[in-house]
């Protein structure tokens, strides 16, 4: 079924984000480190749409544990984007030809 | 590898968002006949894992870390097309969500993690059935290889944008980004590999659709 596949990665999704995301590597990805290298990562700011975004930097706001925070964001962003991207494949099922 | 807002200059950012809104629109349009009952909850959980994958950054050398893509992975298992929507959702939702890569460089951003990758190993995956033998070994091999030249032209296009921007030299930038991205590719087909065996194992069905990938021997006879 292919129901239970897809609950069982969901759950396994969710869990990576909750669980482990708060102990993954702080450290800058390969772009920032190579901004930071070549010194261009001044240049970068933060639109202000984003400003106002409701979870900034992946940290859910108003929680004091950072590693709380960071897995609180992960839980909700995953189930979120599940919910975006299943809404979208079923409507795109509706509605093309 | 999210590019922030004030890396690329709006000339670039404008044509990379062009880019990505035809091939997301053409995506969009063909997604119909890729979309059976059953993907239509597959594209969700892949998106979900995705994120939630790329929130796992894990150390390379030197005080860097890097993270999956999953450009590669969400094009096995959903094809090309299906996999170019997936990225655009989640690279969307991390930009207004969560302040995770530009606003004006999200067009950029799902041109270098998103489409490079998912048409790059989708049709990768298309020529290798019709050229390797049809083994297990030989099917997760051209996985790795595909994930790993994923994260390395998506790097170098991120490179070009920038040096075409005026932030920085393409001398400068090109073998710096493809350096470090080298070892980050490693993890992403890594992780790559292991999502894909883990679903060969368990519904490897949801790899053959449409023929993408190769006819996968089943030990025993039964699934």
């Amino acid at each position: 079924m292919t129901r239970w596949f897809v609950a069982l990665a969901l759950a396994l999704a969710v869990g990576l984000a909750f669980f482990l995301s708060p102990y993954a590597s702080g450290s800058p990805d390969g772009l920032n480190r190579v901004a930071g290298d070549k010194g261009f990562d001044g240049r970068a700011h933060v639109h202000s749409i984003q400003s106002s975004s409701p979870i900034p930097g992946y940290a859910f706001p108003g929680i004091g544990d950072e590693r709380l925070a960071k897995g609180v964001a992960g839980f909700i962003g995953t189930l979120g984007v599940f919910a975006i991207g299943y809404g979208v494949a079923v409507r795109l099922r509706r509605v093309t030809p | 590898m999210h590019i922030p807002d004030g890396f690329l200059d709006p000339g670039v950012a404008a044509a990379a968002g062009a880019v990505s809104v035809g091939v997301v629109g053409y995506s969009l349009r063909r997604a119909n006949r890729d979309l059976d009952e059953r993907r239509v909850p597959l594209l969700g959980v892949t998106a979900a894992f995705v994120f939630a994958v790329q929130m796992l950054n894990f150390p390379v050398a030197g005080g860097t870390s890097g993270h999956l893509l999953g450009a590669a992975l969400a094009a096995v298992l959903l094809g090309p097309w299906l996999a170019c929507l997936v990225m655009t959702v989640v690279l969307t939702t991390q930009a207004f969500v969560f302040a995770d890569g530009g606003v004006s460089a999200l067009g950029a951003n799902v041109l270098n993690m998103g489409i490079i990758g998912a048409l790059g190993v989708g049709f990768l995956m298309r020529w290798a059935r019709h050229v390797l033998p049809r083994t297990r070994a030989g099917f997760l091999a051209v996985v790795a290889g595909g994930s790993w030249l994923a994260v390395m032209a998506g790097a170098a296009a991120c490179a070009v944008e920038l040096a075409a921007s005026g932030t920085v030299p393409l001398g400068t930038v090109l073998p710096a980004m493809l350096g470090v991205h080298a070892l980050i590719g490693i993890g992403e087909a890594v992780i790559t590999v292991t999502a894909i065996s883990a679903v060969m194992a368990s519904r490897p069905d949801l790899l053959t659709v449409r023929g993408l990938a190769p006819r996968l021997p089943i030990a025993g006879g039964a699934s």
